[in-house]
């Protein structure tokens, strides 16, 4: 009896929350194509080809990885946080609330739709890139399971933001400056060898590292990380975000009095 | 006969020691229209909050159909359906969008989900507003579109905080008609207003609230027996001296209008004597409750009939 329940309300959730981003496809789908195909211009053809080669490709193949999980983070992560606040500023949460829908599909639903949005824009990048680079992939599976934990845990890490969140400004401040910065030391357009050694250990707590090398072996077959620890580093972070936000919506940390 | 609602010992204490609800204890039964009033901040909606789980209670038991809220939370919900005082629907999605999600999240199918729309979106006068997003309605729709997203998954407990705020005279009535068809078709109804003759129309029982605490719980019936005093406005011929009376409470509104509040057993004789003895003639007389009201339903209903051609 409790699992179609279940189902049918993480389905009705997961659609209105893809409904919500593809009803706003300027403002959601547009501008990563935008922006990614002025990174492409500036840094992989302007820039790129002064460069050379950068871990046996060339600049602009190294860094459409990068740039495509860049894409992938701040959508997810900026989808759920978005929808999460907006949903508990205008109280439409209460919907969900008042029903018995488990706190498991909240968060499942939710995250489905920043995880939807990020493979979608994923895809509207990844082609945008064929325009300048012809993309080889190594190791599909690794491409698919990366991008899939890389954009669960940003849409996690969203709506940890959304529930504590009080006002706009707090779930523009985390991206901002933490998000921005993270992901662009995160070795998007640059190996961390290239860094000197105590750079490099510096390097090694930045969870971005992982994602963006985990992705990037998966189309050019090099990383600066092992594959292996890669997955299992985003693996932790998936569980250990999953249980917080789960507890955080048990105790009704924001959305309960 | 069930009870609906079986409340005891409620207390609500929110972060900063203010102290909501001090014990409250309430039973409303199967089948009745229940009015819960009080004045602003006496614990209604606290109380609601509790029932409907958006706010956690600090001590006390609430069942719902005899399932306890503490240990058959999603059996409670399942049961109950709310209208909360506050428009807290997604503005930017269509009627037909809001309604069918809400039932969604109680897991009932879209097919289904969309006959019950068309259902009560037509009793409630919303289906041709169906494809238009909840923002552009007006106020007196998003109140109805509140109702119907509340009966989608057709609860058997329906609880309304304030559902007719800000709502003009004819189209409350036209809710009230609503609300006792439903509640004669089997729908527990609990129901909080600041307007009473809404609560004296259509409930049968009321309780009231005040400071976290339960202070009277009865029919509507023996409380109104209780309704010592009524007021009564007379409009005065023009007098060279201002009207005085002191065997009841009085209050000159103009030159012309005195308001009266007269105890039931003491009558109204003594006021006219008194405006008698100071050669006060009064024209003419009326019951203030409701008058305004009742001309208002009556004008409208009137420039609504066809008129005659010749």
């Amino acid at each position: 009896m409790q699992n179609p329940i279940h189902f049918t309300a993480l389905k009705t959730i997961w659609i209105k929350e893809c409904t919500r981003f593809l009803r706003i496809w300027v403002q959601t789908l547009v501008p990563p194509a935008i922006t990614m195909s002025l990174y492409f211009i500036i840094f992989g053809s302007l820039i790129g080809s002064r460069i050379g080669e950068m871990g046996g490709v060339s600049y602009m193949e190294f860094i459409v990885p990068g740039l495509i999980m860049m894409s992938v983070i701040t959508n997810a992560y900026s989808n759920v946080a978005s929808s999460f606040f907006s949903a508990k500023f205008q109280r439409n949460l209460e919907e969900m609330l008042v029903a018995p829908v488990s706190n498991i599909t909240i968060i499942l639903g939710y995250v489905g739709g920043g995880v939807a949005r990020a493979l979608l824009v994923a895809i509207i990048v990844t082609l945008v890139s064929g325009f300048f680079v012809e993309l080889s992939i190594q190791n599909f599976g690794m491409i698919v399971i990366t991008v899939v934990l890389t954009a669960t845990l940003f849409a996690l890490g969203g709506l940890l933001n959304a529930m504590f969140a009080k006002t706009f400004d707090d779930i523009s401040i985390i991206p901002t400056f933490i998000l921005t910065p993270l992901t662009y030391l995160g070795g998007v357009f640059y190996s961390i060898t290239l860094l000197p050694d105590f750079w490099q250990s510096v390097s090694q707590f930045n969870p971005i590292i992982y994602m963006v090398n985990g992705f990037r072996y998966g189309f050019i077959g090099v990383s600066d990380i092992a594959p292996e620890t890669a997955l299992g580093v985003l693996l932790v972070f998936n569980i250990g975000f999953f249980v917080l936000a789960w507890w955080l919506l048990k105790r009704g940390t924001g959305t309960r009095t | 006969m069930t009870n609906a609602l079986e409340i005891k010992g409620l207390r609500k204490t929110y972060r900063g020691g203010f102290e909501a609800l001090k014990g409250v204890d309430l039973v409303v039964q199967e089948g009745d229209f229940y009015a819960l009033l009080g004045p602003n901040g006496a614990g209604k909606s606290t109380t609601i909050g509790i029932i409907s789980s958006l706010v956690n209670k600090t001590a006390g038991d609430v069942k719902v159909f005899g399932f306890d809220l503490d240990t058959q939370i999603n059996e409670v919900k399942q049961h109950i359906g709310l209208v909360p005082q506050e428009f807290n629907f997604n503005q930017f999605e269509t009627v037909l969008q809001i309604v069918v999600n809400q039932a969604g999240y109680y897991g009932v199918p879209r097919d289904l989900a969309k006959q019950r729309a068309e259902k009560y979106l037509n009793q409630l006068g919303l289906w041709e507003k169906r494809n238009d997003r909840a923002r552009t309605l007006s106020g007196g729709m998003k109140r109805r579109l509140m109702i119907a997203r509340a009966l989608l998954h057709e609860p058997k407990l329906l609880i309304l905080d304030e559902p007719t705020a800000g709502v003009d005279i004819e189209l409350r009535r036209s809710m009230w008609d609503f609300l006792t068809r439903i509640n004669k078709q089997g729908v527990t109804i609990i129901l909080t207003t600041h307007y009473l003759e809404e609560a004296e129309v259509l409930c049968r029982n009321i309780g009231i609230i005040d400071k976290g605490l339960i202070i009277e719980n009865t029919t509507m019936k023996r409380l109104l027996s209780q309704l010592n005093i009524e007021t009564f406005v007379l409009d005065l011929a023009p007098s060279e001296v201002p009207p005085r009376v002191t065997s009841a409470e009085a209050r000159v509104i103009d030159d012309h209008t005195l308001e009266v509040d007269v105890v039931k057993s003491a009558g109204l004789n003594s006021v006219f004597n008194e405006l008698s003895e100071q050669g006060i003639k009064v024209l003419s007389m009326r019951n203030k409750a409701n008058r305004l009201e009742e001309l208002f339903v009556t004008l409208v209903e009137q420039g609504r009939k066809p008129k005659e051609t010749v």
